[in-house]
């Protein structure tokens, strides 16, 4: 185990890194800040959500709408994403080759972007089965919360697309590190957003 | 939507009817008439004040000088001082409206003079405006201006997002002020509570008003609150541990911790609410499964630490003038501190008492009874303590001093009323009478705005290196003051005696003397605003006999006075080192104050970015496009933000050089003009002696 | 000499931090499947289980998963500096005083409004 104290949340850089890593420590504090800000968002969509799962209104109920092995299947690509994530961290850290790092992060944006798909097909069948925000309470806080999440992928895949554009530009620069650390830390947290979704939202309404 | 149909309606809603004499011309009725005359005045004095604006800058040629001084620097002192101006502009507007709505009040005994509807708009944009575009921004120009200068540190940690912070804020300002010209803001109340607000009831343009503007200004604090937060933890000067902190930086932590956590349950609430009216969700609705009380629920979720976020900076305020001007150490510090964290914390549990009458069991009710009284500890430690600082200290009754005092007095009574309401069954009486109102002002106004205006007075020579007129400034509290007291404390009785807040109108004889008491209290307020501005005149003719270049004109205690006024734009020549509590004051008593060093460095500070008004331009556009359902333009101002955003990114080379030579040069000009500055008694301190050096600390002060 | 061999040591040393965290991303990654699998599969196939209790074992799942996440995903472990630490167990607090809050609130005003929104 290494010794120092870690500076942030997050994989450090470490000393190697010499002022790429001095420059983390503030920045990529902030940014945990900011989430734990986001987390409270999350939370009060979910308040909604759990207070609003009775208000059917008559229209169509979790069991009804909802696709367990999509949901399952949308997990797994979020999963596995937050570790090709990983795999990129590792590969800035250990200075590995541009080329590797770009290719997880690829690997990952495929992820991401396949799990929009899902989800996408996930909110048409629902609408196809009436399943629209509108038609009651429920539906509203459930297009509340699940899309929201789904919104903040997309922004984390756009992000994504951006850092690569920055490596080509500039390459490994103190802006482009400290770019991918705080995506990294976003995407992972939202994939702890999407443990509470899937227990919270899919298993919970499918009991 | 096909993209010609976006083209359809190219001014969405906008029409003629949307200006606000358009009434009175069609239906010339008498009440028309009238209202339609205050909105038209009020919409003109909007317009030829913009248009005034515009043609000074352009007399003047200032245009440049604004752009690349002020609205595109990222210097934390600039932008806390356009914070601070976005107040006071707010600030007369809301004052202003008060004074309309007293005046209504007083002639209110079967009618009045205004329509409902106006009445209705002007209690919902003065709340507003008070609370999200007059106390915030002042507050975070206070902290912006101060908090840095007072741990040691060159800036805040991220200096271009707090240029994006103030331009949301600025954004959702204008766009409250905007709705004075072009349509109708919302006649919801500064919390908009739905059903009301949503599209079956209130169709127009109002709502969507308020939603937007709140939206704007709640992301300006979130990203403010983190960033204060962030340069407290990390930008402290050697030795500033956090047990060392001046206490105002410790109540800016603690406010900016708020600010992280109760924002978003306000962002959750308009956005439902944005749903419900643009897209036809149904959270707050009556039909479909909505729930009205969600929305009362997640807005006290804000609400409540939202009043603490107001009220915290004013408490540091008061800790420093107190003990500044009674010459003493702040007596408990440690349970000053440990009562602000307590505070801090307490403020999340205790929202319910905002809605005690909503129908949830009386065992929720109790809880959250309880937890609302056990907030006047903490409190009630804090008015100990300033009392001790001030015993046996020998006060100077400066301009801050005499609104620190009529706040300790003003307060402990608003607290008063504060545990009475806090009990379920005396609030289940009071409820929605103006008692309340009372109330609340008796916090708001001496708590938070009384500290806000001697924090103003405090620091102003710090930022523009001479003092304020202490004459003027005094006519101004006191104005305040004893207007205050005769605006409010009839409130009191007449909500115990039954009137309805929001009222626009009512029949019972009885409540007219104290109605006109009110009244006339209302116009002492405005008075009060009126000597304000004239003392800045006054002070702003005189500044050559009042300039306090030295730096340190009342003989402070911590680090903000330990540099020249104003200071260099990198705050600190050499970063300080500290060695204890009251930094500068342990260095004069050890005579290390004002020191040459031997060697200067490269000061290292960002650039100039664009991206704080451009993105203060496209929210505008964005938020407008979406009031009136311009679509295109929605469309367009969200694309150009998210492609600012991207390249900004792109952006690099953010910092520029001061070179050392720079930095020995200016900061030997004021060393050598504290050198030659003579050092005066605390007796002399508001004459034209005081250069802004003291004499020794212990001189002339009872330990 | 000895600035070589400590070069050496530092190269061996870094390769060995690598090692440790990749096998700490394997780690993450296999107990969150276990974690995610279990409850889904509780669901999928398992009936007969009462309501209740199932949604105890899944709440109680998801919260290891959570955990597991922030170990070995966001690397956060009682290393960290003290306000990382305080910081989140702050943010801890405050969403369950806030979460737990509104749904005790809500719920309770459903029972006693007979509103249909009892979780």
């Amino acid at each position: 185990m290494s010794p120092q104290v870690l500076k942030h949340p997050g994989l450090n850089l470490g000393p190697a890194h010499g002022k790429d890593d001095v420059a983390a420590e503030s920045m990529m504090f902030g940014f945990w800040v900011f989430l734990m800000s986001d987390a409270i968002l999350f939370g009060m969509v979910f308040a909604t959500y759990v207070t609003s799962v009775q208000a059917t209104a008559g229209g169509p109920g979790t069991h009804a709408l909802y696709d367990l092995k999509s949901a399952f299947i949308e997990t797994l690509l979020l999963l596995a994403s937050s570790f090709t994530f990983g795999m990129a961290s590792l590969a800035l850290k250990y200075k590995h080759s541009k080329s590797r790092l770009i290719g997880w992060m690829i690997l990952t944006l495929l992820l991401g972007m396949v799990f929009l798909g899902f989800e996408l097909h996930d909110f048409s069948s629902m609408f196809a089965k009436g399943g629209v925000p509108s038609r009651s309470g429920f539906l509203s806080a459930f297009f509340d919360l699940v899309p929201l999440h789904g919104l903040h992928v997309a922004g984390g895949c756009l992000w994504l697309i951006c850092l690569a554009g920055q490596i080509l530009r500039y390459g490994l620069d103190t802006g482009t590190k400290l770019g991918i650390m705080r995506l990294a830390l976003f995407w992972h947290f939202l994939d702890i957003i999407w443990i509470a979704i899937f227990s919270v939202v899919y298993l919970g309404g499918l009991t | 939507m096909s993209i010609a149909g976006l083209f359809e309606h190219p001014l969405g809603r906008l029409g003629l009817d949307s200006l606000p004499f358009w009434k009175m011309l069609e239906h010339p009725t008498r009440s028309d008439i009238v209202n339609g005359i205050i909105a038209t005045g009020a919409a003109s004095v909007v317009v030829l004040g913009a248009l005034g604006l515009i043609v000074v800058l352009t007399r003047y040629r200032l245009w440049r000088v604004l752009w690349s001084e002020w609205l595109t620097s990222p210097d934390h002192k600039k932008i806390g001082i356009m914070y601070v101006v976005i107040a006071f502009v707010m600030l007369a507007r809301a004052l202003i409206e008060a004074g309309l709505m007293r005046a209504q009040q007083a002639y209110g005994l079967g009618g009045g003079f205004l329509s409902p509807d106006h009445f209705a708009q002007l209690f919902s944009t003065h709340g507003t405006i008070m609370i999200f575009f007059m106390a915030m921004p002042f507050l975070t120009g206070v902290i912006n201006y101060v908090m840095p200068l007072q741990i040691g540190a060159r800036d805040v940690s991220f200096p271009v997002l707090n240029s994006v912070s103030l331009g949301l804020t600025a954004a959702g300002a204008a766009l409250v002020m905007v709705s004075l010209v072009l349509g109708k803001f919302s006649t919801g109340g500064w919390f908009g509570y739905p059903p009301y607000t949503e599209a079956t009831f209130s169709p127009g343009v109002g709502p969507d008003y308020w939603i937007w503007a709140l939206t704007l200004g709640s992301l300006g604090s979130t990203f403010t609150g983190i960033n204060f937060a962030v340069t407290v933890y990390k930008e402290r000067a050697p030795g500033m541990k956090l047990m060392r902190m001046p206490l105002f930086t410790w109540t800016a932590l603690c406010t900016s911790i708020l600010m992280i956590f109760a924002m978003p349950p306000l962002t959750v609430a308009t956005a439902q609410l944005a749903l419900d009216r643009y897209l036809g969700f149904h959270y707050f609705t009556n039909a479909l499964g909505g729930n009205m009380m969600h929305f009362a629920n997640l807005f006290w979720l804000f609400g409540h630490p939202e009043v603490y976020i107001l009220i915290l900076p004013a408490f540091g305020v008061y800790s420093e003038v107190i003990s500044t001007f009674s010459g003493k150490v702040l007596y408990g510090y440690r349970s000053l501190v440990m009562a602000t964290m307590t505070i801090a914390i307490l403020s999340f549990t205790v929202w319910l008492h905002h809605f005690f009458t909503m129908g949830q069991s009386a065992n929720i009710n109790a809880v959250f009874g309880i937890a609302s009284m056990l907030i006047g500890i903490p409190t009630g430690v804090k008015i100990y303590d300033w009392m001790l600082t001030m015993f046996r200290g020998r006060v100077r009754f400066t301009v801050p001093m005499v609104y620190s005092i009529g706040f300790i007095l003003l307060f402990v009574l608003g607290g008063m009323s504060g545990i009475l309401l806090a009990n379920p069954t005396v609030d289940y009486q009071v409820h929605n009478t103006v008692f309340l109102v009372a109330h609340f002002h008796n916090m708001a106004v001496p708590g938070l705005l009384f500290g806000m205006i001697a924090a103003y007075h405090f620091w102003f020579p710090k930022a523009f290196g001479f003092r304020l007129n202490e004459r003027w400034g005094l006519v101004a509290a006191l104005c305040w003051i004893f207007g205050f007291m005769l605006a409010f404390f009839p409130l009191y009785v007449l909500g115990l005696m039954g009137l309805p807040r929001r009222t626009v109108a009512y029949t019972e004889p009885s409540y007219v003397p104290l109605e006109w008491v009110a009244f006339l209290g209302a116009l002492l307020i405005l008075t009060a605003l009126a000597s304000l501005l004239w003392q800045l005149w006054v002070s702003i003719k005189q500044r050559d006999e009042n300039r306090v270049f030295a730096g340190d004109p009342w003989d402070g205690r911590s680090l903000e006075w330990s540099n020249s006024a104003p200071p260099p734009e990198y705050n600190f020549a050499v970063i300080p080192e500290v060695k204890g509590r009251d930094a500068f004051t342990m260095s004069k008593e050890g005579g290390t104050a004002y020191q040459r060093p031997d060697t200067y460095q490269d000061i290292e500070l960002p650039k100039n970015s664009a991206l704080g008004p451009v993105i203060a331009a496209l929210g505008f556009a964005l938020a407008f496009g979406l009031v009136w359902h311009i679509w295109w333009m929605v469309i367009l101002s969200f694309l150009a933000a998210v492609a600012a955003l991207i390249l900004r990114g792109f952006a690099r080379n953010t910092t520029r050089i001061v070179t050392a030579h720079e930095v020995r040069q200016q900061h030997l000009r004021w060393i050598d003009a504290v050198a030659t500055a003579t050092a005066i008694a605390r007796a002399d301190e508001n004459k034209p002696a005081n250069e802004g050096l003291a004499q020794h600390a212990s001189d002339g002060v009872v330990p | 000499m000895s600035e070589q061999v400590s070069t050496v040591d530092e190269t061996t040393e870094r390769r060995e931090e690598e090692r440790r965290e990749f096998h700490s991303y394997v780690w993450g990654i296999g107990l969150a499947l276990l974690l995610t699998v279990v409850p889904f599969g509780l669901v999928h196939w398992i009936h007969g289980i009462p309501r209740f209790s199932l949604l105890v074992v899944i709440g109680a799942f998801a919260l290891v998963q959570m955990l597991v996440h922030f170990r070995f995903f966001l690397h956060i472990g009682f290393k960290q500096k003290r306000e990382d630490l305080h910081l989140i167990l702050f943010s801890a607090l405050l969403l369950t005083i806030m979460v737990a809050g509104t749904v005790w609130i809500m719920a309770s005003l459903a029972t006693r409004m007979v509103l249909p929104a009892q979780p």
